[in-house]
This record gives structure tokens, sequence and C-alpha cells, in this order.
């Protein structure tokens, strides 16, 4: 960045409509739809003023009709233009799956290269506002787990415009995936942190670079999204116990910091992957199978430890959504087990 | 097919216990969720409060409810979607156990899982989802049951006009007239899918007409009126117990309150609302009642007693109930 430039603070939903904004000056081939995207500006505010300023033909409304727009979005970026189509929430990504994970992510290897499929599917993410089951899933594991789409996943203001120009710019396939708890909507609680020092002029992040949040020696939490914001909370908290954590906020799952990982873990030998996605065959498996394949240069002083939702779906009731979903605490009482964990016992 | 003085009784009733239970719920689900309980910077905290979460409210929806449930035995399955509270009442649903569900109590309906879009009663047969179009092939699979086990239940899918632009609304039309099931698609045409009017998101003005593309009498209901709602549902509810096949209602009807609790509504023109209100299907049905001396100011304060106090005593059940202890979020996701 250079000196001269120009920021403000930005709440991420005002951070991922800047970006699509000025893309969208910038390339007449960008355009956006998908349900309450218009007027309403999307139900989290992921598209707010673009319908004022680029107009319906480029700001569309939907009929609720996923496969029709999933699918039109597909066929739009073959002839060259660039869609973002937004799935109001992941959950709902069931209806349209077809058109996502055999069309719109297999279609360029399918063709040899021959065929190029530049969209960005943008949808919210997570719980802890007790919309239940339904409603408060991260599922981006699934998404990654499918070859072909690009999985981005922002923890704040700052990362997601650089991260979201960078989707729209991208030639593949993007799927952009924000925590509703950050995006600093007026009508939900969320965690300090995401709203943060945004530049006005463009600039891109690019995909595959972990971000150490904050340093530490005794152990690495390698995080994403909301569970960043409570990793650094849960850090303060062990800091006071003279536990210094050292939080890794992915950032994109596909493709994956692999080294940033390992880096880092083979500095503090502990490793805690902190997840709001289920824990079996996710991303904290991932990410424990990366270390387990690295342990001849990785010297573990403890085993590795996972938190994530148990294999429950997101229940509603608040007691029930707390314990399901890790909590700062629960971080806390994993890295304080990591710490007093002794190899030879 | 005309209403019995007791089925407009009943569909009276009902239509006050609708209305006064999410009127009840518009007040409780606020609490705790305004200024200046909540934090800094906040206008509203959608999982504060006794009540969390979404809740999507059906005032001045409930002629449909009441109109296609008068026909409706307890072994009829009815599947509802995201707005169900007007349903869920109208089939008989255990009124403590919904209410206490909604506070995410351990006396509710799913014991604290599901909450106010995702209602299960097996007894009375009642479901929903908080899945846009789910619905409609649910009920298809509970009347192509009805048809294997040879009864003759119907059942009946309850969605909103924006659902029946789903993939999901198109199949089943096509699989209920292919197999002749049983079933009553109903299309609560509120004029919006949250903030999207219906003809901005619909090429044509009734989706009563599209059920001549799938080979099934199509249905439209111009008014929100319970009686007229009876009479479309009548005879397909005859029809399909008949085993002569489904048939496709569409119902116009009228939101009072915003697409969810909170919603800004920058959508909709001014006072809309406010105007609807003065169509209000309740006292229209009231004054049918009084003309045929079904209805006195007596009988009706003592029917608004009668429903204040169920309605009253579910909110307390609710309120009152235990929390369900945190690690039972562990249990039932699979069947023991
Ligand atoms: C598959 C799916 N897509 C989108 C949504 C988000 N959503 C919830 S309600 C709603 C509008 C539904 O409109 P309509 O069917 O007309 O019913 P109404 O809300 O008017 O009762 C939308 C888009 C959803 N829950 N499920």
């Amino acid at each position: 960045m250079s000196t001269t430039t120009t920021t403000r603070r930005l709440t991420m939903a005002q951070a991922i409509s800047e970006a699509t904004a000025q893309e969208m000056a910038r390339d007449p081939r960008v355009f956006v739809m998908g349900e309450d995207v218009g007027k309403y500006g999307g139900i989290f505010s992921a598209t707010t003023g673009l319908l004022d300023q680029f107009g319906p033909e480029r700001v569309m409304d939907t009929p609720i009709s996923e496969t029709g727009f999933m699918g039109a979005a597909l066929g739009a970026a073959a002839e060259g233009l660039r869609p973002i189509s937004e799935l109001m929430f992941v959950d709902f990504f069931g209806v349209c799956f077809d058109q996502i994970y055999n069309h719109i992510a297999k279609n360029h290897y399918m063709s040899g290269g021959a065929c190029k499929y530049p969209l960005v599917i943008t949808t919210g993410i997570g719980g802890g506002y007790n919309d239940a089951a339904q409603h408060s899933q991260c599922l981006y594991s699934i998404f990654a787990h499918v070859p072909g789409l690009k999985v981005v996943v922002p923890s704040n203001a700052y990362d997601a415009k650089g991260l979201m120009t960078s989707a729209i710019r991208d030639d593949n396939p993007v799927v952009f995936l924000y925590h509703k708890g950050i995006m600093g909507l007026s009508w939900m609680s969320y965690f300090e942190g995401s709203t943060n020092e945004v530049p006005e002029e463009q600039y891109t992040i690019p995909f595959g670079q972990a971000r150490v949040v904050r340093e530490g020696s005794d152990v690495t939490i390698v995080t994403l999204s909301q569970m960043v914001q409570k990793s650094v909370l849960a850090a303060e908290k062990l800091a006071e116990e003279g536990i210094s954590a050292e939080v890794l906020d992915l950032r994109t799952l596909v493709p994956l910091d692999r080294a940033a990982v390992l880096k880092s873990v083979k500095r503090t030998g502990r490793l805690l992957v902190a997840d709001e996605d289920y824990l079996s065959y996710g991303l904290s498996g991932e990410i424990a199978a990366l270390v387990a394949e690295n342990i001849d240069t990785v010297r573990l002083k403890a085993p590795v430890r996972r938190l994530a939702v148990p294999d429950v779906p997101i229940p509603f009731s608040r007691p029930l959504e707390n314990f399901a979903i890790p909590q700062v605490e629960n971080i806390v009482a994993s890295v304080r087990g990591l710490m007093t964990f002794k190899l030879d016992q | 097919m005309e209403a019995t003085a007791e089925q407009l009784l009943w569909m009276y009733e009902k239509m006050v216990e609708i209305r006064e239970y999410e009127e009840t719920m518009a007040k409780v689900y606020l609490e705790a969720k305004l200024p200046p309980k909540i934090q800094k910077g906040l206008a509203f905290d959608i999982g504060a409060g006794p009540v969390p979460g979404e809740m999507h409210l059906a005032a001045g929806q409930e002629p449909v409810a009441v109109g296609v449930c008068a026909h409706l035995r307890r072994d009829d399955t009815v599947v509802g979607a995201h707005r169900p509270h007007h349903f869920a009442i109208a089939k008989d649903v255990d009124l403590n156990a919904m209410t206490a569900e909604m506070y995410g109590k351990a006396t509710g309906l799913g014991r604290g899982k599901g909450g106010h879009m995702h209602l299960f009663d097996p007894a009375v047969k009642f479901s929903c989802s908080g899945i846009v179009g789910a619905g409609a092939p649910q009920a298809c699979g509970a009347a192509l049951a009805a048809k294997k086990l040879g009864t003759d239940a119907v059942a009946i899918a309850f969605f909103g006009e924006g659902a029946a632009n789903q993939g999901a609304f198109h199949e089943a039309l096509n699989l209920a007239a292919l197999w002749k099931l049983p079933v009553v698609f109903v299309v609560e045409d509120n004029k919006y899918g949250i903030s999207v009017e219906k003809s901005a998101s619909t090429a044509i003005a009734s989706n009563a007409d599209r059920a001549a593309a799938y080979g099934m009498p199509g249905v439209l209901v111009e008014k929100n009126d319970a009686v007229a709602v009876f009479e479309a549902a009548g005879v397909a509810v005859a029809r399909a117990r008949r085993g002569e096949g489904p048939t496709l209602i569409e119902v116009k009807t009228d939101r009072y309150y915003g697409h969810f609790q909170g919603d800004p509504e920058t959508y909709r023109p001014k006072g809309e609302a406010k105007e609807l209100r003065q169509h209000d299907p309740i006292p229209t049905l009231g004054a049918l009642l009084r003309s045929r001396d079904l209805l006195d100011d007596e009988a009706d304060a003592a029917l608004r007693a009668r429903v204040s106090a169920r309605v009253q005593a579910a909110y307390d059940f609710g309120r009152n109930s235990p929390y369900p202890e945190p690690q039972d979020a562990l249990l039932h996701v699979f069947a023991e």
C-alpha cells in the first residue's frame, strides 16, 4: 500500500459491496443477481447501494429459483460475462447444487481447459443468533471438497474487499462465504475486529495466503471467518495466563496455504484447529492430516486438537446452540489442555 | 359446498386465535431486542430476548389456513413453509408445545431443537420447513403413502407465491398429476417474496394458470376471505379424497407485518400494511356470522375470552418451561 492511501473504517458488508461496485465500474461485464440483492441491498447487506449506482440491468433481483439463476450464471460466464450470483444462505445450496458441483465446478476441466467460467457465488454462513439447523451452517468444506471451486472465507473488512476484488477478477468459479455475525449488521450482535480500516482505492489480496493475525510461540490456532475473532479473544485471555497463542487466519480454503500452517506449527509445536463447520470429514481433519503427513519435519509437543461442531445439526435453543458452536471459552480450554499435555505421560 | 354453522364458527374462532397468537408473538419477540438493553451500535439484536432467531408472522393470512383446514381430519397431512403458525394452529398443533418450541424450551415440539420455522407434530401430521419450496414434494410423498396404504387421507402443501418459482414446486406438480395423488397445493399470494414483488418474480399473474400445464385443475381465489377459500378448498379436498387427483389453488392474501420481524420494509409503499388492515377478514366473517344469527356480542366476547386464555396459557407455558440441558444438543441426530 502506498502512503497516500485514504482509509476509513468499514463493516465487512460495506467492504464487499464497495469491492463489487468498484469492479462493476471498472468492468462492464460484471453484474450481480440473486434474491433481494436490489431494493433490499441483500439480506446481509452485501449488495447495499449497488442498485442505485448501476440500475436493475446490472443488479438483478431474481425469483426464488436458485437452480435457475446459478445455472444462468454459468451460462452467462461461458459467454464472457462475469456474474456475481448470491445464494442468500449457504444452507440453501441444496436446491441448486447440481449446477454448482457438476457444472460450475467441472465444465472447465471437462472442456480440457477450452471453456472458462469467471463467476462468483456469494453466500452467508454461520450461526450464533439462534436461526436453527437450516439457516446456521458453514458448509465451506463441502465446496472445498469439490475440485474446481476456489473457496474464500474472509474474517474482516480489509480482507473481504481485497479478496472480493480478486474473486471477481479470477477466471475461475469462486465461492465467497461471509459469516453473518461479522458483517456489521445493525440487527445482529457481532464480534469486534471485523470492522476495520479499508483503503478507498482498489486492491487485491491473492488467494492462498494465510495471515498471522497475532503472533505467538506456544501454540498455533488455525482458524478462519468469525472464529478468528473468537480465537483472538481467547488468545488475549490465554496471554494473561502466560500462554502465547499464534492465530492463523486461512482466508481461503482453496487454495490452502499449507506452508503457512506448517511453518507456524513447526515453531510452536502445538496445533488447535478452531472451526465452525462440522467436525468430521472437514477442514479440521484436512489441517490435522496436513500436519500428520509432515510429522517428519514438525515436532509436536502434544497431539493435534480439533474444535468444531460435534456432528450435530445446529440446534435452535440458546443453550443448545452455545454448546454446539465452539465459543471463546472452548478455545481457551482446548489450548490449556494442549499446554498441560505431557508427551511421555 | 356451503359451510355449516359449525364450520363457520370454527373458522372464526381459529382466525381470532391465530391473530391473537401472532400479535402476542410480535410483542414477546421484541423483548430485550431493542435499546437500551442491547449493546452499542445495534438497532436490533436478532439473537437476544426470550424468542431469538428469525420470526415470520402470518397475521392477515388467516383465511388461507382456516378455509383449507376446515376440511381436514387429524389423519390428513399438512406441510407448511417458513411462515407456519397459521397453518399449525388451524391444524390443531399442540399450542403449548408449539410455543415452548419458539422459546427453545425442553417442553417444545422439538425439545428446543427446531424453533419457529421447524415445527413437527406427528400427532396431527404437521410439519414445515425453512427451505422455500421444499414442502411441495413432501406433501406428494404423504399423498403417495395414503394411496399405497389404501386410506382416503389427503395432503396439503402450503407455500408462498415466491416458492412457486422453485424447481421443487414444478416437479411436485408433475408428480402429483402423473400419479393422481390426493394432494392439494395451496399458494398464498401475499404479493411479496421478502422484498421482491410478484410482478418482478413471476411472468404470469396467477399461479392457478400454471395448473393447466401439468394437467390438474387450477383455482384462483381472489378475495382474502375465509368463506371463499373454504369453498375452493372443499371442492379440491373432496376431489382428492375421491381419488381423482391433485388441485392447485392460489389465494390472494395480505401480510400485515414485514417479511420477518425487524424487516425495515423499504420495498413496501408507505402505509400499505395499514391500508391492508382496512380489509381485515376477521370482522368480515364476524359480520357474516352475525347476519345469520350465529354470533352476538356476548358470544363474541365469550369466544375471545376463551381464545385469549388458550393463547395466554401457551405463552405462559413456553416462558415458564425449563431450557434443555446444553449437552442435549448431542441427542436425536439418529433414531435409537
Ligand atoms: C431455498 C430457499 N431460498 C431462499 C430462501 C430465503 N427466503 C425465505 S422466505 C423467502 C421468501 C418467500 O416468499 P414466499 O414463498 O412468497 O412466501 P412468504 O414469505 O411471502 O410467505 C425467501 C427468499 C429460503 N429460505 N430457501
